[in-house]
């Protein structure tokens, strides 16, 4: 069995120094849909082989629902012993306030900054010199899930790009399947949205507009190409009329639905339905125009406690997480890509595969997370609900509006 | 007969001004001091901790140059004038309709009341789920042979409000009713038997006398109701989430959503004063109008 060597391993690696402790520790994240709760239990079972316990405080919901119940009880004087947050300027402000505890010491004595690749998603836990933050895994938002049944029932070819997709959609909804499925929560309309301005607009104006905060690039001619697109996928998506995403992603797996601009975390949902990548479903990185893909991430923050007994668990856990075997066992069932460069996927699937490809290659972006603050996410997202269920606002309206807020961002 | 030694003003009463301390206590730090705090802050760039970094109006600025914020103060107008006004009419005309001594008038009275102890949230549930045009109303009027009959309130950005409002006054107009009803019985059996004598219609002495009469009752029940305006959060969320779009968006939930969603507190804080000048303006004329002017005890 591959846990039992996992957990092994790990007992033997953590057994020298902390054999005397075991310390609850309560996590918090928001992983609650079926192929994340799968691959959040690896993380569990590999702590609790370390001897530890992990208390699970898994909170329903999107992050947009979990965060703020996370940040109110680290503010509140509740710490939790660890808590999964969106690295990047979210946690920033409790770094500052002093609220999460350093794990520079952890880091340096494992040689995270040699192991861990590409080396920005080190940087997002890192604050004037100082590491607070231990990174799990990368999630890239830039794919589009087709379900290879829906087009086989329309009788046309799986596309291989957006502009292929727009094509077929009229067949799609000839066979009565919806061409896109698309929940409604705002964080998905303007994650969708942001795929679309990476693989139509391309990497510059994606940089832009989104690192420089160049307004007038926002109100340029590329980007109302973007908007355009927007307004089509709008379009294609009206008789979507689903809420949460994993909802949305069931709609291809069944076939009822073309397609879903997703990130890679969809992908779990495949491999609990025991689909497979090429037979089943397909993936498009970058919607099959510009393949590059965001390096954001999840990472687990350690909030400061008063307990040392915790602070040594806390750092306890920091090291299970960025190990090999964790790594490999997690990503697996989540479907994203671990965070060292120095482990073989072999078992990988198709789209995992795809998407290593790419970062090998480094055509890859800083996450939504690390170069917008929450506050400009929030205007953009209010902006995409408004613009996503609307039937009038064009796509000169809307785009407008958002170069009015990228001007605005810090 | 006035006492010998009349004390000095301040010790009259002792005991009662002693033992309401805590609470003056309570309203100057808690009400006054967190307002103050919040009205301040509110011309900062806090994020997501306070911090006294002074930005001037450009929190105001940026709230009403978004269409979210517009949108929900419109929102509010409406519903708020809607709901004021049907609550009472609907309300009175209930209580008046009970109060003619008809027949199992305390099963109406807690049929009529019931909703009033089901929370918001479940309101608004059970409201979405019958004005959803798959399985709600719209379904129901179709199988009875009317294909083309469309109901879908929540779906509409033009309407939508209106579902929130049938919702709304479902839940509240049953204490209304309660509240008008008490007051219709505080009115003096004499009062009948002459508007009787006097062959006055029964509806004119409800229009022309009864309702007069009741105008303590009147600001009470339009107090209860307009604090339920200005707060309603709940509904919305369970019902709408404030969509389609933005369109049931209401100012509670662009301050819940700015404070603790977005992280940036001041911005949630310039909503929350302009959601409290707003019931100032409203309010502080009238208070003058109903306690200042005359003195009547």
């Amino acid at each position: 069995m591959k846990y039992t060597k996992l957990a092994a391993a790990l007992l033997a690696a953590t057994a020298l120094t902390n054999a005397a402790y075991a310390t609850d520790l309560e996590v918090t994240h928001w992983w609650t849909s079926g192929g994340e709760a799968a691959a959040v239990t690896e993380l569990a079972k590999a702590f609790d082989a370390s001897g530890d316990k992990w208390v699970d405080g898994a909170i329903a919901g999107s992050g947009g629902t979990a965060r703020p119940i996370i940040i109110s009880r680290i503010l509140g004087g509740d710490p939790m012993g660890a808590t999964q947050l969106n690295h990047g300027l979210q946690a920033q402000e409790l770094i500052e306030a002093g609220l999460l505890q350093d794990i520079t010491d952890v880091a340096e004595a494992e040689g995270w900054k040699d192991i861990i690749k590409p080396i920005s998603l080190l940087d997002a836990c890192t604050y004037e010199g100082k590491i607070y933050c231990a990174p799990v895994n990368i999630h890239s938002w830039q794919w589009m899930w087709l379900s290879n049944k829906a087009f086989a029932d329309a009788g046309v070819a799986v596309p291989t790009n957006w502009d292929e997709f727009v094509a077929a959609a009229p067949a799609l909804e000839a066979a009565g399947k919806v061409p896109l499925a698309m929940g409604q929560q705002p964080w998905q309309t303007a994650g969708a949205f942001g795929v679309m301005a990476i693989a139509i607009g391309g990497q510059d104006l994606w940089t832009k507009v989104n690192v420089d905060h160049d307004a007038a690039a926002a109100a340029g001619p590329e980007m109302l190409k973007v908007f355009d697109a927007a307004v089509t996928a709008r379009a294609l998506a009206a008789k979507s009329n689903v809420q949460d995403w994993n909802q949305a992603t069931n709609m291809v797996i069944t076939g009822a639905a073309g397609g879903q601009i997703m990130g890679d975390w969809a992908q779990g949902e495949f491999q609990i339905a025991g689909q497979v990548a090429g037979t089943d479903y397909t993936c498009l990185p970058g919607l099959g125009v510009n393949k590059v893909i965001s390096t954001g991430g999840d990472a687990f923050y350690f909030p400061v406690n008063k307990d040392p007994e915790v602070t040594a668990a806390q750092k306890r856990l920091a090291s299970v997480l960025v190990s090999k075997e964790v790594q490999v066992a997690f990503n697996l069932k989540k479907g994203s890509l671990p965070i060292r460069g120095d482990i073989d996927l072999a078992t990988a699937n198709d789209c995992m595969k795809q998407g290593l490809e790419i970062l090998a290659a480094g055509a890859i972006i800083p996450s939504g997370d690390q170069v917008l603050t929450p506050d400009t996410t929030g205007q953009i997202e209010d902006l995409m609900v408004e613009f996503w269920n609307s039937t009038t606002m064009t796509a000169a309206e809307a785009q407008e509006k958002y170069a009015a807020i990228i001007g605005a961002a810090e | 007969m006035p006492p010998q030694n009349r004390p000095s003003r301040l010790l009259r009463n002792l005991n009662a001004k002693i033992a309401s301390i805590p609470m003056i206590a309570t309203v100057l730090v808690i009400f006054l001091g967190c307002t103050l705090w919040t009205v301040v802050h509110s011309f900062t760039d806090s994020k997501l901790l306070p911090r006294l970094n002074w930005v001037g109006l450009d929190q105001y600025t940026r709230l009403w140059g978004t269409n979210r914020w517009i949108v929900s103060i419109e929102n509010l107008a409406v519903y708020g004038t809607l709901s004021m006004l049907f609550s009472l009419t609907i309300g009175f005309v209930l209580a008046a309709l009970l109060d003619r001594k008809i027949r199992f008038e305390s099963a109406f009275r807690s049929i009529f009341l019931y909703p009033f102890a089901l929370s918001f949230i479940v309101t608004g549930l059970v409201w979405q789920w019958i004005l959803n045009p798959e399985f709600g109303v719209q379904k129901i009027v179709r199988d009875m042979g009317f294909a083309d009959f469309v109901f879908d309130p929540l779906y509409s950005e033009d309407y939508v409000i209106y579902g929130l409002l049938i919702a709304g006054l479902w839940q509240g107009t049953g204490l209304v009713m309660c509240l008008m009803l008490a007051g219709i019985r505080g009115i003096d059996e004499d009062i009948w038997k002459a508007s009787r004598v006097e062959g006055i219609p029964v509806w004119k002495t409800y229009l022309m006398i009864v309702i007069p009469m009741m105008r303590p009752v009147f600001v009470t029940a339009m107090v209860i109701i307009g604090a339920g305006i200005v707060k309603v959060y709940d509904l919305v969320v369970a019902q709408t989430s404030g969509g389609p779009g933005v369109a049931s968006q209401m100012p509670a939930l662009y301050v819940m959503d700015k404070m603790f969603k977005d992280q940036n507190l001041a911005q949630g804080f310039a909503a929350s004063t302009m959601m409290l000048v707003t019931v100032a303006v409203i309010l502080i004329p009238w208070a003058y109008i109903e306690f200042g002017g005359r003195k009547r005890g």
